[in-house]
């Protein structure tokens, strides 16, 4: 008989890991999938593009319930495990039945921080993290509400360009001087920005918030400088934190993450962590390649096979519409790096390579990320690029005949 | 006629033309498109070309436009600027400039420096004005640079200044001797004519040259003798011809004086063969077998050009090869003579009217009885009695101050003439300096003339020229003219008459100048003088409109004039005899030493015309070669230090320039080449007139313009680029660089010392305003920008290490088209992945096909000849004188294949 395979967290890593499952140990495991939310799992990067009335809520759906069922799944959702019994290898979920598991995966993702700012508890204080969401947000939006995104990386940029999309009349508060500062340089980032205010927002760095005011619900955003800034809607972006909770009750291993080693296993190795919920050598990824790289390890692993997961390099894509943003490993020249730039300011074009000792050591690209994926591929085999060193901005197309 | 007569208005109507280029004088038919351009053909009905023209003739009509143009009269006002005056303003200040400097100096400090550029009718009322009226024999001309030594071998041996044969000879000799020629690329409609020769009939080829240029690439025998040392040759040739029995006893008998003492002259000079191979450094082998051809071949053309004229020796070389013409009665026979090929187009016009220091008038000096009769014929008041300066001497009176005005009409003495940056200091200290032009702005505008007088340019002027061959053609107008422009003619007969000459100067155009200028040669003649053109003394204007190109001498009454002359002796000198003339040991001006070690020698390129002013305006004759260039014997780069595609710093005793190395395995070791073409409007370091010395032949006062001693040193850049621009591209101060013409605007190829981060600050400072696309890595020493506004290419410009020069085939595509690319990032890219590849340099002017087209075309063995790669891609089916070139790249190619 099949050994019971639970797998807790219904995200795109659990989707990942069943799929990646199926192709190589398919029926070697009794497969159940149990999930907090009440729907099938989704594409949780297209958030910001249906936020922005892109696409519809069906478009996000990560696979049929036919293609669960196919595969022998079982489907629990709404669901919420509520403990994990190492010894008995068992969880238990919030409506009280235990399941036994063989292997269990936690897939739990992570959820959105939301820091103790005075009046955080009003009405209108929002997170972005799931469709629930982007539901009550569209409704504001919609009817063309005044609203605060505070966060300017990748999930707030994409929310308040969602919601301005949709009609808000939006503004977005960054703590620092910079837009994802964690992944671009201050040229790309203010070309960015500008990017931004032609789409309709409101850009507002070096603004640190203080708390919300408002009676009864939310009415503004005061910030540390005395600036009260009007709003009917707060949106909080300003990241994400692994869930752990379950994993740290079971007496796992837990830093920032749930602790894994190469081939995900928790400190039980009966217990794997993938995605966002789970930290590898020190690392904690937020973002969908990792969480992938990690599913495909762990189903290798699961099928028998040698495994080994060496850690993702950090790229990073923004989605919104006609404003690409590519960045990937080390974004600002220290010492003994040098920089090739392409920009094209009125085009809203910015390209920079970083380069260490003839070898793609990062990249930035701001307004067209065409050939990201071969840059990201320069940087991870660290080729030596110098005999095209000169036509390294301009795409593949241009290096390979000098390459060859 | 109206000099504002519209005639832009028709179009479709051909009409009959000459070219302004080089002396061979082709016909063109000219077709108006009534905006202000023409599609040019060679005219079938000429006898000079037959319908044939060379890659610069061919692309006349991409050299029409208005853009570099001066359009109204110019004053130099107070501060070094220029003010647009009327012509009347301009005139009366020039008539009473000049009549102040005449009544204070007296007419001896006024001096005239013409050109070869000019029609004969311009030529003759500036000599008329100078010479009659106003009283000063200080005319010479830029022909001085080219063609005087030919002159005066001419007047020496011949007694007159009459070329003997004519262009059919190069048709029916059975051999062809070029010296000092590279007609390949300075006469291609001749050298195609002799080639065609060589193929169908078999005649043979020989290049005399110490440089093996495209012209030697298709002879039977090549003599790359050393500087200096023709007449040496020639000298022996005589005593071979003497020795074995050849000469034309009869000949010498009845037509010539002086043989015996020549022969004898000869005999000292080349005693034996190997006093020539000493002196020539020619193997006795090749020496022997050039003599032996000569010798056994009746039907032989013995043609020069500048190799021989621009000498400091240039009247003996010509009289070297006149003797041996002379000794053998081979001379005014079909096929056979000795032949002058003219640098200019209407150097033989100036000639005519005299328009030369050293004469009158009409082929007359300054005898009394001639300078009487020219005074009778013009009802001179103040005739000229004496020559007068010679235009080293004259530039020279300039700087000293004795000549306190001078009036230069089209041409730019501050580049051409040797020592040009003293010529051009010289220029800016005269009193009174007038400057009769085409364009606003060139190295002679640079030395800020009072006045500057828009002239009518080629397409717009009207009058006659004569070529090589003596045959007056018709250089007819078939554009209007723009702005304010005026014939040189009308502006020198409005300074007449406010000099109070205007009944002398009452001409209604230029058929009456014209009639006047052949009633003159024909005045008290007799058959005196070759030049008689009686037989046009009466043309009216309707006849002269009508004039059919025809070669003098044409007396009256025998109005289908002449084309060979001497065979039967008849010379134009007292007893109708020629005189044989001693020569002296001939010896460079000046020789190398060991701190300038090597020669200097300068000429033309195929694609361009002397100092560019036209042929520069063509994208496609500025494809061949791009840069100002030295060309190095390998040896000679790797001993001083210089690589291809480098710089190197040639230096004189007079000046020194900054130019691309090319390695030439036909320059001589010793002799670096340097393009004469470049001037400060079209580069930055390559006045080559500049670094010429002014040691002049004694008798035709022609510099030594091909061997200077000279130094060469490698010079570094950091950077190399290119740069696209609609309008002038300042490029940062020290740069290095030239100046070409693209479609749609202009190019400049450069070399510089700022990085590209200084590039980039350049760059949005020159481009403020635009849209720019960049590309910058400064480690990489890599900066590239594209500058757009309003939906159009504005500018482009590239930078890269030295050594790495971008390629700009793929951006001046793109400049052509001119709106803005779809994708501005790729263009910056500087490559197309879409099949344009790279056109190379441009090797066929004519139909623009690059090199790498006919290399690949030989490589892939879809063509084994040059006829094949005529078939294929058409290069070298028009003009031809890229033929050469192809035949080498083909050569190449199968040496790359057996390698």
């Amino acid at each position: 008989m099949a050994e019971p395979l639970i797998i807790v967290g219904k995200g795109m890593a659990a989707t990942r890991l069943v799929d990646e499952l199926s192709q190589r140990a398919l029926g070697r495991y009794s497969v159940a999938v149990i999930g907090a939310e009440p729907r099938l799992a989704y594409n949780r990067v297209l958030l910001s593009p249906l936020l922005a009335g892109e696409i519809a809520e069906a478009d996000i759906e990560l696979k049929p319930a036919a293609w669960w069922r196919d595969r022998g799944v079982s489907m629990l959702y709404g669901k919420p495990v509520i403990g994990i019994d190492r010894r008995a290898r068992t969880v238990t979920l919030a409506d009280g039945p235990t399941l036994p598991y063989g292997k269990l995966v936690l897939a739990t993702g992570s959820k959105p921080l939301k820091p103790p700012f005075p009046g955080g508890d009003l009405p209108g204080v929002v997170t972005f993290r799931d469709t629930a969401d982007v539901g009550a947000m569209r409704a504001y939006a919609a009817r063309g509400a005044r609203i605060t995104v505070i966060g300017g990386g990748l999930l707030g940029l994409e929310a308040a360009y969602g919601l301005a999309r949709a009609g808000g009349e939006v503004t977005l508060l960054h703590l620092v001087d910079r837009l994802m500062e964690r992944q671009l340089d201050a040229e790309g980032a203010a070309l960015l920005a500008s990017a931004m205010a032609m789409r309709g927002v409101e850009i507002r760095l070096n603004s640190a918030t203080k708390g919300f005011v408002g009676t009864g619900k939310v009415e503004g955003v005061a910030l540390h400088d005395g600036t009260v800034i009007p709003a009917d809607l707060v949106v909080i972006a300003i990241g994400v934190r692994p869930n752990t909770d379950l994993a740290a009750a079971a007496g796992l291993d837990v830093a920032r993450g749930i602790v894994v080693d190469d081939i995900m296993a928790t400190s039980d190795p009966a217990i794997s962590a993938i995605g966002e919920c789970a930290e590898h050598r020190g690392q904690v990824y937020g973002l969908v390649e990792p969480a992938y790289e990690q599913a495909r390890t762990l189903a290798t692993s699961l099928a028998g096979r040698e495994a080994g997961y060496p850690g993702s390099l950090l790229a990073t894509n923004l989605k919104v519409s006609g404003v690409g943003v590519f960045s990937a490993g080390e974004f600002e020249a220290g010492e003994g790096a040098e920089t090739v730039v392409l920009r094209d300011r009125a085009a809203g074009i910015y390209r920079k390579f970083v380069l260490r000792e003839g070898r793609l050591a990062g990249c930035v690209l701001v307004g067209d990320t065409q050939g990201a994926l071969f840059y990201l591929g320069l940087i991870r085999s660290q080729q030596d690029i110098t005999p095209f060193r000169a036509d390294l901005p301009f795409g593949e197309a241009y290096c390979i005949g000098e390459a060859a | 006629m109206r000099h504002d007569a519209p005639l832009s208005g028709r179009s479709g109507q051909p009409v009959r033309t000459t070219c302004p280029y080089c002396g061979v004088g082709c016909g063109i038919l000219a077709t108006p498109d009534g905006k202000g351009g023409a599609a040019i053909a060679g005219d079938p009905a000429h006898p000079a070309n037959r319908g044939r023209l060379c890659s610069k003739g061919s692309a006349l009509g991409e050299t029409l436009a208005l853009g570099s143009r001066v359009l109204h009269p110019l004053k130099r006002n107070g501060s070094g600027g220029y003010a647009r005056v009327s012509w009347d303003e301009a005139l009366d200040a020039i008539a009473a400039g000049l009549k102040a400097i005449i009544d204070r100096d007296g007419p001896e400090a006024l001096a005239f420096y013409l050109s070869g550029q000019l029609l004969t009718e311009d030529y003759y009322v500036a000599n008329k004005l100078a010479k009659g009226f106003i009283g000063t024999p200080h005319v010479d001309t830029n022909s001085r640079l080219c063609m005087s030594s030919t002159v005066a071998g001419h007047r020496r041996v011949l007694g007159s200044d009459t070329v003997p044969g004519c262009y059919e000879d190069l048709d029916c000799a059975d051999l062809v001797v070029l010296v000092g020629s590279n007609a390949a690329w300075c006469h291609p409609v001749l050298f195609r004519r002799i080639q065609q020769n060589r193929t169908e009939r078999g005649a043979r080829v020989v290049v005399i040259d110490p440089r093996v240029t495209a012209s030697a690439e298709e002879a039977d025998l090549v003599l790359p003798l050393k500087p200096g040392s023709d007449s040496l040759l020639f000298a022996g040739l005589l005593v071979h011809l003497a020795d074995g029995g050849l000469l034309d006893e009869s000949y010498l008998a009845h037509h010539t004086s002086g043989f015996d003492e020549t022969l004898a002259n000869a005999r000292a000079l080349a005693p034996n063969l190997a006093a020539i191979t000493d002196g020539t450094g020619l193997r006795a082998a090749e020496i022997s077998a050039f003599y032996r051809l000569w010798a056994e071949t009746p039907a032989v053309v013995t043609a020069w050009s500048q190799g021989v004229n621009q000498s400091a020796q240039g009247t003996d070389k010509v009289a070297a090869i006149l003797h041996c013409h002379l000794a053998t009665g081979r001379i005014g026979r079909p096929g056979s003579g000795p032949f002058s090929l003219t640098g200019q187009p209407n150097a033989m016009g100036g000639r005519e009217v005299g328009g030369l220091a050293n004469m009158l008038a009409a082929h007359m000096g300054y005898a009394p009885a001639e300078v009487d009769r020219v005074r009778r014929f013009w009802k001179a008041p103040n005739i000229a009695r004496r020559e007068g300066l010679k235009a080293v001497a004259m530039m020279d009176a300039v700087a000293e101050g004795g000549i306190r005005a001078m009036w230069v009409m089209a041409t730019n003495p501050a580049v051409s003439l040797p020592r040009a940056d003293a010529v051009q200091k010289a220029l800016a200290g005269l009193e009174l300096f007038i400057v009769s032009e085409n364009v606003l702005s060139n190295d002679t505008l640079a030395a800020g003339p009072h006045f500057i007088l828009p002239a009518a340019a080629w397409g717009e002027k009207d009058g006659t020229v004569t070529n090589s061959e003596r045959r007056i053609s018709r250089q007819r107008a078939f554009l209007p003219l723009p702005g304010e422009v005026r014939p040189d003619w009308w502006i020198i007969c409005e300074v007449a008459r406010r000099l109070g000459f205007g009944e002398a100067f009452a001409y209604a155009g230029p058929a009456e100048i014209y009639a006047e200028h052949a009633a003159l040669s024909a005045f008290e003649n007799e058959g005196s003088r070759g030049l008689d053109l009686g037989a046009h003394a009466g043309l009216g204007g309707r006849d002269y409109d009508a004039l059919e190109p025809v070669q003098w001498p044409l007396p009256a009454g025998r109005p289908g004039g002449t084309a060979r002359l001497f065979a039967d002796g008849g010379f134009f000198a007292p007893g109708g005899r020629a005189t044989m003339q001693p020569l002296a040991v001939p010896v460079l001006a000046s020789q190398p030493d060991a701190e300038r070690p090597l020669l200097l020698n300068t000429g033309r390129i195929r694609d361009h015309w002397h100092s560019m002013t036209r042929t520069g305006l063509s994208a496609r004759l500025s494809a061949h070669i791009a840069e100002p260039a030295l060309f190095l014997h390998p040896r000679d780069a790797e001993r001083y230090g210089v690589s291809a595609g480098g710089f190197a710093r040639v230096a004189t005793e007079h000046g020194a320039a900054v130019l691309k190395v090319v390695l030439d395995e036909g320059a001589r070791p010793g002799v670096a080449f340097a393009p004469i073409h470049w001037s400060g409007e079209t580069a930055s370091d390559a006045r080559i007139g500049a670094l010429a010395q002014a040691a002049c032949d004694p008798f035709s006062g022609q510099p030594e313009l091909k061997a200077t001693p000279a130094s060469i040193a490698p010079v570094a850049y950091a950077s190399q680029g290119f740069v696209l621009s609609r309008d002038v591209f300042a490029l940062p101060p020290g740069s290095w660089w030239a100046k070409l013409a693209v479609e749609g605007g202009e190019g400049r190829l450069f070399a510089t010392d700022s990085g590209p981060e200084a590039l980039m600050a350049h760059a949005n400072a020159a481009f403020a305003g635009c849209e720019l696309t960049e590309m910058i890595d400064r480690a990489g020493g890599v900066y590239r920008c594209i500058a757009t506004r309003n939906g159009r290419l504005i500018a482009a410009l590239f930078l890269a290490p030295a050594g790495r020069a971008p390629l700009w085939d793929t951006v001046k595509a793109a400049f052509a088209v001119g709106r803005e690319p779809e994708n501005r990032l790729a263009l910056l890219a500087g490559r197309s992945l879409d099949g344009i590849a790279e056109a190379g340099p441009i090797v066929c002017a004519c139909f623009g096909v690059g090199l790498n087209a006919i290399r690949a075309a030989f490589a892939g063995g879809q063509a084994l000849s040059a006829g094949d790669i005529g078939r294929q891609l058409k290069a070298g089916t028009n003009c031809g004188s890229c033929l050469p070139e192809i035949r080498r790249i083909g050569a190449q190619s199968r040496e790359t294949e057996a390698a």
